[in-house]
Parts: C-alpha cells; structure tokens; sequence
C-alpha cells in the first residue's frame, strides 16, 4: 500500500498558535487501510488536543468513524478537515456505538440452570402441543367426514406419488440386498448345525414379520418425514400457512391430512413390496450358494412361513406410517423465527419417528408372541 | 477525493443482455450504462425483469447472452461463487433485506467486515457495525436483535446497513422504500441521496415510488418490451412521448408526485 494512513505527533509549540499535541494523520483514512493505524491509535496516551485532518488524500466513513472516536477519547478538536470530510464527520458524529452486536445473553451460571428449566417446561407444553396437535386432526377428520367435498383428493394423490412411487426404486435395492445379507450371513451360521436348509424360514419369517416393515419405516422416515417437516416448516416461515389460514383453508385438513393417510396407506404396500423383494433376494442367495434352485425357495417359503407373519407385518405397517407423517408434520408445523429451526424440527422430526417406531416395534414383538402369533 | 484514472470508465455497462428462461424471454439486447457518481432508477412493469437484470449485474444469473462489466471487471461466464474482485466494492440490498436469520442485526453487519478485512480490531469492527445500523435510522437497540424480532421496515434498514458496511462504491438497492411508512420512505430517500454526495456512491436503484424518483434519481432508466425503453431525466423521458412511460409519470400518482417535488423544490429555494 504506497499511500496507507499515517500519523505523527507534532509537541506543542510547532504548530502555530497550538496550545497542545497535534496529531497529524495523513494518507488514506479508509476500511482497507485503516486496521495498523487504528491499532497504533489505540496506544496513544499522551494528551492530544488537534486532529489535522490536512493530509488526508481520502476518508470514508470508517476513517471519520476513527477520528471521532480518538478527538472524543482526547477531547480533541478536528481542523485542516476537506468538505467531503467534513460531511462524514458531521454523519458519524454523535453517534454512541458502544452497544454490543451479540446477542444478549446471561453468563454461564445463570444459562445453564434457565436451559435446564426451559426444557422442562418446554416438555410440558411440548405434551399439550402433542395431544392438540392430535385433536386438531381429529377435529379435521370430522370436518372432511361432514364435507366430503372438502377432501383434498389431488394433494393425497400427489403425495402418495411422493411418498410411494418415487421411493420404490431405492427401497427395492435396499430390501433386495438386506434379503441378500440375511440369507448369505444365516446360511454360514445354519450350516455349523447341518441346517442350511432352514435359511428359507429365517428369510422368510424375519423379512415378513420385521425387517421389510421396520427398513421400510425408517427409510420412509428419512425420505418423506423429514420432507414434511422441512416443508411445512418452510411454509410456515414464509407465512403460506397463514395465509391459507385467512383464507379460510385449514391446514390440518389441507396439508396434514393429505400426508398421513399418504403416508399410512403406503407404508402398506411398500411394506409389503420391501418383503417380497427381501425375499427375492434371499432366493438369488440360495440359487448361487446354496443350491436350492430359485422357484424351490420360493415355494417353500409358503410352506414353511405361518399366514399371521404376514399379518403381524401389515399391521405394523399403517401404524408406523402413521408415526413417521405425525412426527413430519408436528414438527413441521412448530418450526418459527428462522431456518435454523427448519433443520432443527426436521432432525428431530427423523429421530423421533425413527425411534418411536423402534420401541413400537419391541411392543408388537412381545404383543404378537403373547397372542399367539409367534 | 482522488479518483484514479482507471476508476474514470462507468461503474456499469450492459451490452446486448438477453436472459430465457426456456421459451420464456425476459431480456433481449439490452444495454445499459451506468455512470460514476449517479443515482439511476430503473423502473417498469411488474414483472418486464428489473430484479432479473440486477441479479444478472451482481454475478447471481447467468445471461444466456451478452457482457456485463462492473467496475471493470467483466461479470459474465464466471461462477457465482468466485470473488469478482468487485465484492468488496459493492453492497447488494435485496427486496426483504434477506439477512441471516440466525446472526443479530449487528453480526450480520460485521459479515462482510470479517470476511475481507480479517485484521480489523474486533472492538472496531463491533463499533463500525454499531454506528452503520444507526446510520441507516435503527435505534441502537436494534443492534442485537435478531432478525424475526425487527418488522418489515426495520429489516430493510438493517440490510441497508450491511450493505453499506463495506463503505462500497456502488449500491445496489431493489426496492428500498417498498413497504415502509412516507415518514422512513422519505427518510430514506434523504439518507441514499446523503451517501451519494458524502461518499461519491453510485447507487443502482430499482422502485416504484414516484417520490424517490423525482427526489433523488439522477436519471431513470425504463425497462420494457425486453429491453430499456429510454434512459435520461423525468422530463427528458416524459419528453419522448412513449405511452408507457407517458401512462407512469403523468399518472394521478405521478402528477402528484410531481407537484410534491416543486414544492419541496420552492421551499428549498427559499
């Protein structure tokens, strides 16, 4: 920098007609050049009683920001100033910018404990918000019931497009190669027994009962789930929410609806679909290593497989649907203020269907078993 | 203040910019010269692509053809994310203020400071960007507030001040005076046109309120039919006779803002 902002001191006595020390800055006085200066500044001590502002080739705002700031900390007076410096002066001057541009926030000792304390209050109302949020449903339910022209047809269909459709290609690859996993890993156990046969019922049974559900769930959970909340939240932010609301569409029955039963209904068959093509990748299994020709694994599946595992899956299937688009939406729906909190309920929206599907999925295990479905 | 011969040519110049979206053409050769030390309003109808053609000068849309140059740095062909050489000479105010949300008011401001001024003291940089959002008509309260705590008006002025944070050489202002009362519209009309002669700003300036128009546009500039209609003073293009703009100025909204203007002239001169 060949011309960056300078300064020297001139004693009393030099200047004519001065009674104190000068100081005379010179040079470039701007953003891009004033950060050594402003430093150097900073260590003054001695009393200066006059900025010369004569040398100055050029000054912005910072610059005059600076000279305020030392001719106040002095109690100095400013001359030899240009008129466009004198103008930049005259706008900064006056100006108290000693507030602080964090946030506000208490010291340590006093945070944790209110943090601690907002959570738990938080859980309370997060409870209340839960169960209203579930009436809210009801009540729209009613209201579709009672207008049935109300019920937003395409949306559903768009959704189950959304939810279903395009998600088939990746949960089909993602059962085929856990069918895969099952049988290659069950058959290397199973034979220190002799027993390599049995990989058909261990196929078989743990991909209709649990496993295509449960991937199916929490595939759907991090595709769709955290869709839901990033949009609703989205919309929310935008205030398209409210202005649905002053229109006089209800949400819940606009966009809520429309996800949960997309949702519920297509955990169904997708459900289903992750089963028969875990399945289908077990039989690829036994084709190439174990030798039971293909169609001979899929026939004894139906022999060796109790018609109820078939039934213990579908009925986990809705409910966890369900579970994944409520999560999605609730959270969806809290989000205010700013995007932070869009990425904040989308991950709690994830984590919480994820695992309330999980301990839903250890209660339908002991349920089943103790009715008599094992 | 010394400008160097470089900084002699035009902040800005459009040559021949045209931007499709698919068969949908916004812009076709379009030229525009901005001139150093101007305030130039640009207006048109709703949708004829004033926000198009800003976000193509500030490097945010790639034009399916022509040149842009900015400050003597072409624009064109280049990524959006590289650094122009021009970032740190411009500031950009966007329709919402588009501030980040999760910063105060304040941090927000100190962005840019931090970014290309790295070895600014941190209590200087916290008192540059203390005293620009006073300057731009914020209470200092404002300062370490966040943004969904200010209202509509207020987060205008806050981008206005991280737009200026820079002390920059060019503004770029879309709508500035949309969406507040006459009171901080005037205000603000006051304080752009306060920072143009104080700090020889060119300021790039979209709107549609008359009043800004008269009070402090150098020139305006009309967008229409894919291109600029006429650029020059009220009267000269009023003088051209083109309905359109013919239909904005002499208005019910025009003539009012009009006569608004010659009496602030006359008390001006008394």
């Amino acid at each position: 920098m060949q011309d960056a902002a300078q300064y020297t001191l001139e004693e009393p006595g030099q200047g004519e007609g001065a009674d104190g020390t000068r100081l005379v800055l010179s040079g470039q006085l701007t953003l891009a050049a004033i950060a050594p200066l402003e430093r150097e500044l900073a260590g003054l001590t001695g009393a200066i009683s006059i900025i010369d502002l004569a040398g100055v080739d050029e000054i912005d705002t910072v610059g005059a920001w600076m000279v305020c700031r030392v001719a106040r900390g002095h109690g100095a007076d400013i001359t030899g100033a240009s008129a466009a410096a004198e103008r930049l002066l005259n706008a900064v001057r006056g100006i108290d910018a000693s507030g602080d541009t964090g946030p506000q926030r208490p010291p340590i000792w006093e945070r944790v404990p209110i943090g601690v304390g907002e959570q738990v209050y938080e859980s309370r109302s997060g409870v209340y918000k839960v169960v209203g949020f579930l009436g809210q449903i009801l009540i729209g339910v009613g209201g579709l019931v009672r207008h049935p022209s109300r019920f937003p047809v395409k949306a559903l269909v768009h959704q189950m497009e959304l939810v279903g459709v395009t998600s088939l290609p990746i949960i089909g690859l993602m059962s085929f190669l856990i069918g895969i996993v099952i049988a290659q890993q069950g058959s290397v156990q199973l034979q220190q027994f002799g027993a390599e046969a049995l990989t058909v019922n261990l196929v078989g049974r743990i991909t209709l009962r649990e496993l295509g559900v449960l991937m199916t769930a929490i595939m759907v959970a991090g595709r769709s789930g955290s869709a839901f909340a990033a949009q609703l939240g989205t919309m929310k932010l935008t205030e398209e929410i409210d202005a649905m609301r002053t229109i006089g569409i209800s949400p819940i029955e606009a966009l809520v609806i429309p996800r949960i039963l997309a949702s519920t209904f297509m955990m169904v068959l997708l459900g289903f679909y992750a089963s028969v093509v875990a399945i289908i990748g077990g039989a690829v299994v036994g084709d190439l290593t174990l030798g039971i020709p293909f169609w001979t694994f899929l026939e004894r599946i139906r022999d060796v497989v109790p018609e109820h595992d078939l039934w213990v899956g579908l009925i986990k299937a809705p409910v966890f649907g369900l579970i994944v688009a409520l999560a999605g939406c609730y959270h969806g729906l809290q989000v205010r203020d700013n995007s932070e909190e869009v990425g904040r309920r989308t991950t709690m929206a994830v984590v919480s269907a994820i695992f309330t599907v999980i301990v839903l999925d250890a209660f339908f295990a002991v349920f089943f078993t103790e009715v008599g479905w094992g | 203040m010394t400008d160097h011969p470089a900084d002699e040519a035009p902040p800005i110049v459009v040559e021949g910019l045209a931007n499709r979206f698919g068969d949908f053409v916004v812009h076709e050769g379009l030229d525009l010269t901005v001139r150093r030390g101007e305030i130039l309003g640009v207006v048109g109808g709703s949708g004829s692509g004033k926000s198009v053609l800003m976000r193509s000068i500030i490097g945010l849309q790639e034009p399916s053809a022509g040149r842009i140059e900015v400050l003597g740095k072409t624009i064109t062909g280049r990524d959006p994310d590289s650094d122009f050489g021009v970032r740190c000479r411009w500031g950009v105010l966007f329709q919402g203020g588009a501030l980040f949300s999760t910063l105060t008011v304040g941090e927000n401001v100190e962005v840019p400071l931090k970014k290309f001024f790295p070895d600014l003291s941190p209590a200087l940089r916290r008192e540059i960007a203390c005293y620009k959002v006073i300057l731009s008509g914020l209470p200092e309260s404002a300062v370490a507030k966040y943004p969904s705590e200010l209202s509509g008006g207020m987060k205008k002025r806050a981008g206005l001040a991280r737009a200026l944070a820079l002390d920059p050489e060019l503004l770029f202002l879309d709508e500035p005076t949309a969406g507040l009362d006459p009171i901080g519209a005037a205000k603000f009309d006051r304080l752009t046109r306060e920072l143009k002669e104080t700090l020889g700003l060119t300021v790039f300036l979209i709107t549609h309120d008359l009043d800004t128009l008269y009070e402090i546009c150098d020139r305006v500039a009309v967008i229409g039919e894919k291109k600029i209609i006429a650029v020059g003073t009220i009267p000269e293009l009023i003088a051209t006779g083109h309905p359109w703009i013919e239909e904005y100025f002499n208005g019910p909204r025009g003539r009012a803002a009009q006569a608004t203007h010659g009496r602030n002239q006359a008390e001006a001169g008394k």
